[in-house]
């Protein structure tokens, strides 16, 4: 579904990514992880046309979205719910998510919106609450909300659990597997590398600007060089 | 002392004036709003407005109401092709360079209308521009309680879209979350260029309202934008129902200081009143905190 080929991308003479090659299948879970400004934000940026990169292909369903613009990636399905969360401070709850289908969707809106609330009851207790005014993990809600109101094809989270307390990690990763249990492909990008790995069929890990491991999670668990660097054992 | 019939007369045509300038600063407030800069052409964009007016009745002779549904929509193109194809990329993502474009824009449209018109000041005859209509002892101008409920009128329709159509929504989301708003789809360009285009069109609705019974020159703009620029700090930059109220707060004030202290110093009153007011509230009388 998602197929990215010698990807170099980066800011200025500051070279980030260094020839990233990866996949994700229809229906898959894939992480990707890495140390502090690795540059996995940079590559869900490069993927999402927020960034342009410097060479290599990126193919969504067998066509080129390295040159597309952010709106025609969008258009395709390939949705992502951004480090940061990134939701529209001054506009209420419901305004947020009826913008998540501003240009996919929007067909079957209210209906996405019932669906949110279905799964997020917070969110609809506080439809005509100004997001900015919500708690960080009511914003993580709507930041996913938002994304999944855009019927996403495949979904990038970028941290989701980044500041939330062990709990609601917990929870989030939970609904991440509801998720993917409803057939949705996901590229999970996380520092949160044990629970992660407990969650994606397959992962990638991110060093230098090139992935130095990937390969089956369960695998990768036992992988002496991963539990040294990540795992401290 | 004035009688209470004069000033009550004079409250009420500030409150016809300040309609008006509600239209311009408007324009202002949401480009400052979204894009995040001072339009310095705002004032030159309004006095091609104002001529586009007085062509229109002088050329055509197309009434200056009948003009609004033609210049509206010409005036909205006009500000969308300017900030997608000339602002927009002349200024390279910059917000200084913007400022500087903007201002470079204003000194072509100025000149561009000195050469065309010379700097001679022109009005309008209307059959409507004396009439007047009474309220008791209250006399108004008729045409400028047309304007008045114009403007009013545009402004809450400016205020509904903002608030309900899915463009409004974009444009209030690109005010505040630029990466948010690119990841869901929004082309943030095209909504620059919106922007820009709705301030234009509530100038060139400004326009018509204006010209019954007023006057242009190459020159006339920049003294309403000055009163603009004065009611957008007051009203709180970048809100709609803060505009409208500081807009009317500013009419009100310019005729009753017109009134005691003579019509040349009439605007003195709103610079005094501004500089007491950015001294004890400087985030504007109706606006929200910073
Ligand atoms: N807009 C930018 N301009 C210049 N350099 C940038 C920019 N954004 C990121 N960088 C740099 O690129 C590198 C990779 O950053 P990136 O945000 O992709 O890391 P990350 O892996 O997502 O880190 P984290 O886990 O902390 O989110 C960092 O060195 C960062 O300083
Ligand atoms: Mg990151």
């Amino acid at each position: 579904m998602l197929e990215v080929r010698e990807l170099l991308a980066g800011y200025g003479g500051a070279e980030v990514l260094r020839g990233i090659d990866m996949e994700v299948g229809a229906g898959e879970i894939v992480a990707v992880l890495g140390a502090n400004g690795v540059g996995k934000t940079t590559l869900n940026h490069a993927l999402s046309g927020l960034l342009a990169h410097r060479s290599g292909e990126i193919r969504f369903d067998g066509s080129r979205i390295d040159r597309a613009s952010a709106a025609e990636i969008v258009n395709a399905g390939l949705i992502q719910v951004p480090e940061g969360r990134r939701i529209f401070p001054n506009l209420n709850v419901r305004e947020n998510l009826e913008l998540g289908s501003y240009r996919r969707g929007r067909e079957r809106r209210a209906a996405n919106i019932e669906r949110v609330y279905a799964v997020f009851p917070r969110l609809e207790e506080r439809a005509r609450q100004t997001a900015a005014t919500l708690s960080g993990g009511e914003q993580q809600m709507l930041a996913i909300g938002r994304g999944l109101m855009a019927e996403p094809r495949l979904l990038i989270l970028d941290e989701p659990s980044l500041g939330l307390s062990p709990l609601f990690v917990e929870e989030m990763f939970g609904l991440v597997r509801r998720l993917h249990a409803e057939g949705l492909a996901i590229l999970l990008v996380e520092q949160n590398v044990v629970q992660s790995l407990d969650l994606a069929s397959r992962a990638y890990i991110l060093e230098n600007g090139v992935f130095a491991l990937s390969g089956a999670a369960a695998e990768l668990r036992e992988d002496p060089a991963l539990k040294q660097a990540y795992l401290g054992m | 002392m004035y009688a209470p019939a004069i000033v009550a007369e004079a409250f009420l045509n500030g409150l016809l004036t300040g309609s008006v300038y509600a239209l311009i600063a408007l324009g202002l407030t949401l480009v400052y709003g979204v894009l995040h800069i001072i339009n310095f052409a705002h004032g030159a964009l309004l006095t091609g407005a104002m001529f586009a007016v007085w062509a229109a009745h002088a050329g055509l002779g197309l009434d200056p109401y009948l003009a609004i549904p033609l210049l509206t929509p010409l005036f909205f193109a006009l500000g969308y092709a300017l900030q997608r194809f000339v602002i927009g990329p002349a200024s390279h993502g910059s917000e200084s360079n913007i400022l500087l474009v903007t201002l470079g824009l204003a000194i072509i449209i100025e000149n561009a209308l000195l050469a065309t018109f010379r700097s001679d000041t022109r009005t309008l005859a209307t059959d409507y521009g004396f009439q007047s209509v009474e309220f008791g002892p209250l006399i108004l101008s008729k045409p400028r309680l047309i304007g008045f409920a114009a403007a009013v009128l545009v402004t809450i329709l400016l205020w509904l879209v903002l608030a309900h159509s899915d463009t409004g929504k974009a444009i209030r989301a690109v005010a505040k979350e630029k990466l948010g708003a690119r990841l869901v789809g929004i082309d943030v360009g095209h909504v620059y260029a919106v922007t820009f285009g709705l301030g234009c069109a509530c100038l060139a609705i400004a326009a018509c309202l204006l010209m019954p019974t007023f006057y242009v020159n190459p020159r006339v703009g920049n003294a309403f934008v000055l009163v603009a620029f004065t009611i957008v700090v007051l009203g709180g930059m970048s809100s709609v129902p803060g505009a409208l109220l500081g807009a009317l707060f500013v009419g009100v004030v310019e005729s009753l200081s017109g009134l005691y202290f003579g019509d040349s110093l009439g605007q003195l009153g709103i610079f005094l009143i501004f500089i007491l007011v950015l001294l004890v509230r400087p985030t504007g009388l109706f606006g929200a905190k910073a």
